[in-house]
Order: structure tokens, then sequence, then C-alpha cells
């Protein structure tokens, strides 16, 4: 078995197989992120959520999909075919792209490259695109204007979430997401972890990632009551499907990324217990549910609003954390508590 | 051929495709999304090359901003494709011209293109050895370590540009209502809204 291991193709059945794993993990993951966040949505609201399909209503995702799939595709007059059909598959094929260096375990992670981070940031930049030619493609009024929308967001909170990220790496003294997680691996437990150290950027990373992603509060693009459904309103069937999809995976991947740079990934929280994945999935349904609460319970923000506290707020806050950071992790201020990267190698 | 090789041949045959496409194609805005697959197939190549830094930067900045304001541009501009292709004919000799030109000034410059002596020992002396320290590493300390003042004189340019900009664009309208921020975050709640208190599960 080793030796067929050793061989091209062992070693491209291998890849192959745990690149499925993944993705079977991520998408078995969105069928039930769907339905929770329904049904935290529902709670809130004092209404029962989804309760038909299968126990609990557990399998309704699923029938939506299957719903999706066998529905007519309409194309409507006038649209650019190629473009109109490649942004659907863009913005799903690179939510999953960013899950290849995501790790869930020590050693647990597809392709485990020096900057990780920076791939990772560099592939949900991209991400707008499928939104802009979505909307673009589409040769409608609407969508273009929810994509205009949808593309000047995401632009200007990336600009913060690069920076908050640059204050961990200058932490960790590393961009590879396995070594800022061990980075973090001080012994004491839920108390070594980022978010202390970082703890303001931690609050500033969550709500541009709610921005990052159109999440409620700052879902604008699809702001029901001006535009329709933002830059999707022409998409049906599969295409729109993929779309939703492509966003409910970018924002399980920001949950991810704020259980690694700021949570301690797999570690556990009180020193004793085993590390492992458990603790890695625990903390990403966990966000999860904040993103899903905070969808329930928060009323939608003006664009000048959004575009204010973007750029206004919380750039030159980060930006000032970034030179704080680094003066604290060079002088080794409080015994080093800013400077983790002897630890992480 | 080792799969290095195939990989450097298809992001090549891709580099040079979709550049020609980005000039040949009818549309403007496929032209833009095909810069965009020229840019990403360089970013393979600096993989290819071992400077995975240097690729991630080129996808962040030129694709994920640059080229999405390249695309924002097009996208609203208003354009009469027949005027532009009569247009076209009419300065094709010229512009072909131009192009012919700068094609043999660069045949030139290469064929008599000789690099000073040791300028090849001066410009590895600056590098760190690769073989110990990540590039990434290699590269911080080359711009912030050894061209320090160079380095942020650049920066500098950049921000007097950017300034710059923002000042020729700028300009002050008289009689337009804005919204002020500031009075709008010291409303008094109390003033605004009547509170009631609802015991849940039984409404109003």
């Amino acid at each position: 078995m080793d030796a067929f291991l050793e061989t091209g193709l062992g070693i491209t059945l291998l890849i192959v197989a745990q690149s499925l794993l993944v993705v079977g993990f991520v998408m078995i993951s969105l069928l039930f992120l769907v339905y929770g966040d329904r049904k935290v949505w529902a709670a809130v609201q004092m209404r029962r959520g989804p309760n038909v399909v299968g126990p609990w209503g557990l399998l309704q995702t699923v029938a939506d999909a299957l719903k999706f799939v066998v529905k007519e595709v309409v194309i409507p007059a006038g649209v650019d075919r190629p473009v109109f059909f490649l942004a659907p598959l863009l913005s799903f094929v690179l939510a999953m792209l960013a899950w290849s260096v995501i790790p869930f375990n020590e050693r647990w992670v597809l392709t485990d490259i020096n900057v990780a981070i920076l791939f990772v940031f560099a592939v949900s930049s991209l991400e707008v695109y499928g939104v802009i030619m979505g909307g673009w493609a589409s040769n409608s009024k609407y969508a273009f204007l929810g994509s205009l929308r949808s593309a000047a967001q995401m632009i200007s909170y990336e600009v913060s979430l690069g920076l908050i990220i640059i204050g961990v790496i200058i932490s960790a003294g590393s961009m590879n997401l396995g070594q800022i997680v061990a980075s973090q691996d001080t012994g004491w437990g839920v108390l070594g972890w980022y978010w202390l150290p970082h703890l303001p950027m931690v609050v500033l990373f969550f709500v541009s990632c709610l921005a990052e992603t159109n999440r409620p509060p700052f879902d604008l693009p699809e702001a029901e009551s001006e535009l329709v459904a933002g830059f999707m309103v022409e998409y049906s069937s599969t295409p729109y499907l993929l779309f939703m999809a492509g966003e409910y995976i970018a924002i399980f991947l920001m949950c991810a990324l704020i259980s690694l740079l700021f949570f301690g990934g797999w570690l556990s929280p009180i020193p004793g217990l085993p590390d492992g994945a458990f603790w890695m999935v625990a903390k990403m349904a966990f966000f999860f549910f904040l993103f899903a609460m905070i969808k329930a319970i928060t009323p939608r923000y003006r664009y000048d609003q959004l575009m204010r506290i973007g750029w206004k707020v919380f750039l030159p806050l980060s930006l000032a954390w970034v030179v704080v950071v680094a003066f604290l992790a060079k002088f080794e201020v409080a015994g080093g508590f800013w400077a983790r990267w002897a630890v992480g190698g | 051929m080792g799969i290095a090789d195939f990989t450097f041949y298809a992001f090549a045959i891709v580099i040079v495709t979709a550049a020609l496409l980005v000039v040949t194609a009818r549309n403007p805005v496929h032209s833009v999304l095909w810069l965009i697959l020229c840019f990403l197939s360089a970013a393979g190549m600096f993989v290819l090359l071992g400077a995975e830094f240097m690729a991630m930067l080129l996808i962040i900045v030129y694709v994920g901003a640059v080229a999405v304001l390249f695309l924002f541009v097009v996208m609203m501009l208003d354009i009469d494709f027949a005027a532009l292709k009569g247009e076209m004919a009419r300065y094709f000799p010229i512009a072909s011209l131009v192009g012919l030109v700068l094609l043999m000034q660069l045949a030139l410059l290469y064929g008599s293109w000789a690099q000073a002596e040791g300028a090849l020992g001066l410009r590895q002396a600056v590098t760190p050895d690769l073989d110990e320290v990540h590039n990434t590493k290699a590269l911080g300390l080359i711009l912030y370590d050894q061209y320090f003042i160079l380095f942020q004189l650049s920066g500098l340019i950049l921000l007097v540009a950017m300034i710059g900009a923002i000042l020729l664009t700028l300009r002050k309208r008289e009689n337009v209502k804005r919204q002020d921020v500031v009075a709008q975050m010291h409303r008094d709640p109390a003033k605004a809204m009547e509170l009631k208190d609802v015991k849940p599960g039984q409404g109003l």
C-alpha cells in the first residue's frame, strides 16, 4: 500500500481523495448551515422555521437544492451569455478554492503553503468578480446597481481586513496558518490565543467579515426593499444556487479564518483537554451562529454609513493598530505578549 | 518534459493568448476580463519561479484592486462600437508605423545590450541567501532594511500623487443638502422613539 502511494498514480489518487474529503465536508456543512441560519432567524422572530422535510426539517436545504437544479434556467434577453454563466461558476469555485489551504487540525491541510493567509486573502479579493460580472452581464439596471454597490463595499472592507491580518502576522512571525495557530499554543488555553492581545481588532475583523460577505446588517447589495435581490436578480435555477452556495461558503470560510487567526484553531480552550479537529469545527459553528444572530437582530445600515464606517473608522483604527503592534512586538512588551515568533518557529 | 515544464508552457500559452484577446476582443469588458486572466497566469509564473509572495501580491493588488477599477470605468462608459471601429481603420497605418518603430528600437537595444562588469555580482550581494531565508523575509529585509529611505520616499511620492488627484476633483458646491453624521449620532433616542415593553410570545 505504501509503495503504491509513492507512485505517480497513487499520489494523484491521494490528492483527489483528500480534495474530495474537504469539498464533501464543506458541502455537507453548507446544507446544515443554511438550515441553521434559517432556524436561528426563525427562533429570534418567534417562528418555527423549516420543519416539514425530514426530521425537524433537517433536509429542507436538500429539497431546496434539488428544486433549484430541476427548474428551468431563464436567460433574459440581451445578456452576455458567456459572462452571464461564468459569473456564478466563478463565485462558487473561488469560494471553494480558499478551503485548500485551511487546516482543520495539525497537518490536516490540503496544501501547506508558506503564504497561506495571503492566498486566502487573494482568493477572497477575486470573489468580487463574480458579483461584478453577474451584475453587468445581466443587462438590467437593478442588477448593475446592485453589483456596483457590492463591489465598492467588498473592496472597502478588504482593506481593513488585510491590515488586521498584518497585525496577526507580525505577532506570529509567519504567514502559514498552521504556524499562526501553533504560536497561539502557550499552555494557557483560551487566554493564550490572539483574541486577547488583538482584542479591539477581533471585533473589527468580525464586522469587516460581515461587510465583506454581504451579510446583514451590510446586505445592501441585496437590499430587498430597493434592489429586489441585487446583482443576482436575473438569475434563476442552478446559476442562482451557485451564487447562494458561494456566498454561504465564503461566510463559512470567514468563520474558519476568525477561528484560526484569533481563537486558536484546533487548540483546546482548557489546558489539559486534547486538541483536535473537534475544537476547530465547534469554533467555526459558533461563529456561524454569531453571523446568524446578527442577521436576525440588527437593522440594515444606510449605504453612506457603511462607506463612512469602513473608510473613516475601520481603516484608520486598523492602520494605527498595525503600527502599535509593530512597536509592541519589536520591544517585546509584557514579556513578548505580542511577539510569539519564537514559539511557532 | 517534467511537470514544471508542462506548467510553464501551459501558463505561457495562456498569457500570450489572453494578451492577444485583450487587443482583439470586440467588447471592452471582455478585454478587461482577458487582461485579468493574463494577470492570473503571470501570478502562476511567479509561483513556478518560487516567488509565491510576489504571486499573491500580484493577485491582490493588480487583479483584486486595479483591474476592478478598470472594469468599473469600462462598464460605465457608453461606448459606440461602430464609431470605434471606423476610427480604428483610419488610424491603423500610423499606429502600425509607431509599433514598427518601437519594435525596431527594442531590437536594436537588445542587440547592443551589454551588462556592466560586476553588475550581476552587485545584485546578488544584496539578496539574502534564499536557501536560508524565505522569499517573503528576503524581500522584507531588502525593502525595509537596506533600501529603507528609497522605499519610504517612493511611498511619499505615491501619496503626493494621490492627494493631487483628490485635490483636482474636489469641488465645493453650494446649496447642497448634506447629512450631518455627528448630529445624527448625537440624537436623543428618548425624543425620537417610544419604547414598548412587549412580553415574549404575546405581541402588542
